[in-house]
Formats: structure tokens, sequence, C-alpha cells
């Protein structure tokens, strides 16, 4: 409680932490809810995995670090040894939806853009962080949901919300896991060993050449792992920061590029399943590489344009 | 270099060949930080506090879970059904440009961090219908290889628009991880300027892949049924 009544915290970090304890509070229903489902195949370990990332992510500011690595472990265990499963849950009938829209009709837009809007308006208009403009917006949405349909009960929220959640499966996290991978390179020195390899190729104080370098290496590690934000927390600890961000090039400019950048890697590579694989089962495609054909020429030009953005804007 | 030094790059070798190999992305990711703990001398105690240190730091990710609060409720409530009521309203266009409509709708939804479920929940039963309406309504008969094209371009809009407008979402997985990157190397960077930065590109992406698709889809018809237009 301290915390929060400390006038030495600025608000935006004091509702920020409200906002990781509302997600907390998501994950660790879904992990209840799981343990209690006996349709469930794997009830422990995806009670384990939700329950313990909701610990560590409401409580993360108060838990010694230790703690929290500890429960981040935990976490990990059962995801590895795939004991993460969805369980039963209600999707809603095609029925349901088309009658929901023929009451509601277009205005269901409303809530859906809400939250953008809301996260727009904090980081334009308040020193609040954006992301509790999404978590104002998102209650707006329920709010007007809400007012749209009687169905709409909070519990339909949260079910909803696990359905989507468990859909989903321990891999939405990986953003979150490949970030602290960056900063535990950073940490054991990483980023520090490639850029004395890197200095060999590329002349020191050439921040054009640095910037081709960062950008064809996003592309091409995208295209080798198949996931730019894998490549970008590599390769920004190891070519972007040395070469790049260390001549006074603008990190906003270059850290948002470099990541666009690679994914027209991902739009190149058979590695991105999901994205260019998986379609071409759905749609009943003949040629493997049908979509990847389709994106090539694109994914060309916008590298181009990109780098070009980049040395301009730098 | 000490081949100590070198050593510590181990991490990034699990990393790569890892997703390579297509393993488990969490069991990839978990091993090349151990891997890295290791060889980097962190220690038990050290890897825990990392680990522990990283994810609190970057638990702003996670704010899509707060998100899926209303994801599925929408899709319930009818956001799909008035999704395709809303590009159902262009009739007897030609598939490239259905391909331009859908694009620049999913780039613009895409930007607030609505989806409308990609090719499996609205391409493939929306879109590629409304193009094979559009044919009949032609009294022009299906082909299968020019259809084949159509859907490779459906699929790849989907992935240009979505890739390129969804870093303009204040919020979204890919600013927060390049600003919580480039926090770790010492650079504070503001979410809704890494979106403003990202606005050129992403119109830029759209109009390539708009033109690129209408001439193709011109070039296809010509091929397929000797349209002259």
């Amino acid at each position: 409680m301290a915390f929060f009544m400390d006038p030495g915290v600025t608000l935006s970090s004091k509702l920020l932490e409200v906002v990781y304890m509302l997600i907390g509070a998501v994950t660790i229903y879904a992990g209840i809810k799981n343990l209690l489902d006996k349709k469930n195949p794997s009830r422990y370990g995806t009670a384990v995995f939700w329950c313990a990332f909701g610990i560590a992510c409401a409580f993360g500011n108060w838990l010694p670090a230790q703690v929290t690595g500890t429960l981040v472990v935990i976490m990990i265990l059962p995801a590895i040894f795939k004991r993460v499963k969805p369980g039963f849950s209600l999707a809603p009938a095609k029925e349901y939806c088309e009658a929901q829209f023929k009451k509601i009709g277009m205005k269901i837009f409303i809530p859906a853009l809400s939250m953008g809007i809301m996260a727009l308006i904090f980081a334009l208009f308040t020193d609040i962080s954006s992301l509790v403009g999404i978590g104002v917006g998102i209650i707006i949405s329920m709010i007007i949901l809400m007012a749209y349909s009687k169905d709409n009960k909070p519990k339909v929220f949260l079910d909803d919300a696990e359905r989507v959640l468990s859909m989903m499966g321990p891999l939405c996290l990986l953003p979150q896991l490949l970030a602290c991978l960056g900063g535990i390179f950073t940490a054991a020195g990483v980023g520090d060993v490639i850029s004395q390899i890197v200095s060999y190729f590329v002349p020191e104080g050439n921040v054009n050449v640095g910037i081709i370098v960062y950008a064809l290496g996003m592309v091409a590690f995208t295209a080798i792992m198949g996931n730019a934000y894998a490549a970008i927390t590599v390769l920004t600890v190891g070519i972007g920061a040395p070469f790049v961000l260390a001549y006074g090039a603008d990190p906003v400019v270059i850290g948002a590029v470099a990541l666009t950048t690679g994914f027209c890697g991902t739009l190149l590579t058979p590695m991105a399943a999901n994205f260019n694989i998986v379609p071409v089962a759905l749609l009943d495609m003949k040629k493997k590489f049908g979509v990847i054909r389709n994106q090539a020429v694109i994914a060309v030009i916008m590298i181009v344009v990109q780098i070009s953005y980049m040395i301009v804007m730098k | 270099m000490e081949m100590t030094e070198l050593l510590k790059l181990l991490g990034i070798v699990v990393v790569i060949a890892g997703f390579a190999l297509k393993l488990d992305s969490i069991l990839i990711v978990f091993a090349a930080a151990v891997v890295t703990a290791i060889v980097g001398g962190l220690g038990v105690d050290g890897f825990l506090e990392q680990l522990g240190t990283n994810f609190t730091s970057n638990r702003s990710m996670a704010i899509f879970i707060l998100i899926l609060l209303v994801t599925g409720t929408l899709e319930r409530n009818g956001l799909r059904e008035a999704a395709a009521a809303l590009i159902g309203k262009i009739k007897g266009v030609t598939s490239g440009k259905l391909i331009c409509v859908y694009g620049i709708m999913r780039a613009f939804f895409g930007a607030f961090n609505v989806n409308f479920g990609g090719v499996a929940g609205f391409i493939r039963p929306v879109v590629l219908p409304m193009a094979e309406g559009a044919l009949e309504a032609q009294k022009k008969e299906i082909k299968e290889d020019y259809m084949e094209e159509v859907k490779g371009m459906a699929s790849a809009m989907e992935n240009v628009a979505w890739f390129f407008f969804q870093v303009l979402f204040v919020g979204g997985a890919g600013g927060l991880l390049v600003q919580s990157t480039m926090k770790a190397l010492g650079y504070d960077v503001e979410l809704i300027d890494l979106a403003a930065a990202s606005i050129p590109m992403a119109l830029t992406a759209l109009v390539v892949g708009c033109v690129y698709f209408l001439l193709r889809d011109k070039k296809l018809r010509k091929k397929y049924y000797g349209d002259e237009k």
C-alpha cells in the first residue's frame, strides 16, 4: 500500500502497476479455471503456467528479483514439457454472432476501436503511460458492450479472455521472453563480443554502412529464424547499438524501422510458417510458395525504401 | 579475441540453430538464457536475478492479455459479421481491387489492434467468395489457376498490411520490444514516437502493395480471361 501512497512515485507508475495486477488477475483466473476443468488433458501444468505468470506479473514490482526469476522458471517448465493445454470452452456459435450483429450492427466498431483511441489520447495529451490508456479503453469498451447486450456479463468477458488466451497458448509470451533473453545477453556482455567481430568487417564511424549491415542483418536473421522479434533483440545489441546508435543516429527511427525491415525477412521465408505456409494449406493452394511469391517484390522494394529512409532520417 | 569471449556467443548460436531447426520456441529461449548465463559466469543467483529483473521490466508486453478481455467478446457480438458487411458494400469489382480494399481495411483496423480473423477467419469465408461472386456476375468461368493467384495475393496483402500497420498501434508487441531493447542499451524511446516514425513506411508499404497487386491482377486477367481493361 505504501507504494500507492508514496508521493515520490508518479501517477503513471502507480496506474501501470494496477494494469499489471489486472493482467495477473486474468491469467490467474485462466489458471484456476483450467485447474477445475476436468476436460483439460493437462490441468496442473496449465494451472501452474498461468498462475506463476500471473503472480510474477501482478507483484513483480515488490517481489525480490530472484523470486520472480524462480517463478519464471517454474512457469517455463510446463510449457517446455508441453503440459499447457486449452481446456473446455464454449466458442460462440456462428448463429449467435449473426443474431448479435443483426441487433448491434456497425455500432460494434465503437468498442472495437476504443482501446486504440484511448491509447493515442493518453500518449498525446497526458503524462500517463499509453498502456494505462489501453486499460481505460478496455473498460470503456466493456461498458459499451454491456449496454449493447444483456448477455455480456462480467463472466462472459473473463471466459472469452480465457478461451482466446488458452487458444494462443504459452507461445503468446514469446516476445516478453525474447526481451528477457536480450537483457541477459546484454548482462553477459554478448553485445561487446559481436561488435568486436563485426568491427573486422564494418568500418567504424561509417553510420550509413552500419545501417545497411544492421538492416540486411535483420532481414537475413529473420528469414533464418522466422521471427523478427528474436532477430531484433540479438542484432540491436550486436550491430545496431555499436555501429549505428553509438554515432548519434536517432534510436526512434532506427529501432522502429529496423523492426519492419526485419518483417520483410518474414515475408520472404518459409520459416515463418504461420504467415506464409499455413495459409497455403488453409486455402487449398497448390503451390507451397504461392504466398511468398506474391510477397517477394513488395518485400524487396520495402527493404530498399526502409534502408534509404533510415539513412536520410537518422 | 580470447576463446572465452567467443564462447559468450553460444547463446546466439542456440537461438539461430533452435529456430532454424523449428524446436520449441520457449525451450530455445530458455536454453539460450541458461547457456549464456553459464558462459557469461552469471551463476545460479545471478541468472535468477537477471531473469526476474528482465521479466519485471518487460511486463508491458503482457498488455495484450488485458486486451483479450474484449477480443473474444467483440467477436461474440458480431465484429466479424460487421466487417464482412462493411467490405460487402463494394460490389462488382475486380479481384485486384477487392484485395486492395481488403488491404486498406485490414491496415486501418490493424493500426487499432482490431482483427477480423485473418486468412482462416476472413479471407477464406468472406474475401474469396466475394472474388468468385464478382467473376460469376460477369458470366466468367471460375478458373482454378486464376483463383490460386487470387488466394496468394489476398494472403500476401493480409501479411503486408498487418506487419506494417500493427506497429502503429501504441502498445503493440513490436513497439514494446523495441522500447525495451533500446532501454537495456541506455536509450529511452517513447511508444508514440516509435509509432509516428513508422507511419511513412506503413503507408508506403500499403501503396506499394496495392499498386503491385492491381498491376499483377490486370496481367493475370489478361492471361486467363483476355480482359483488355
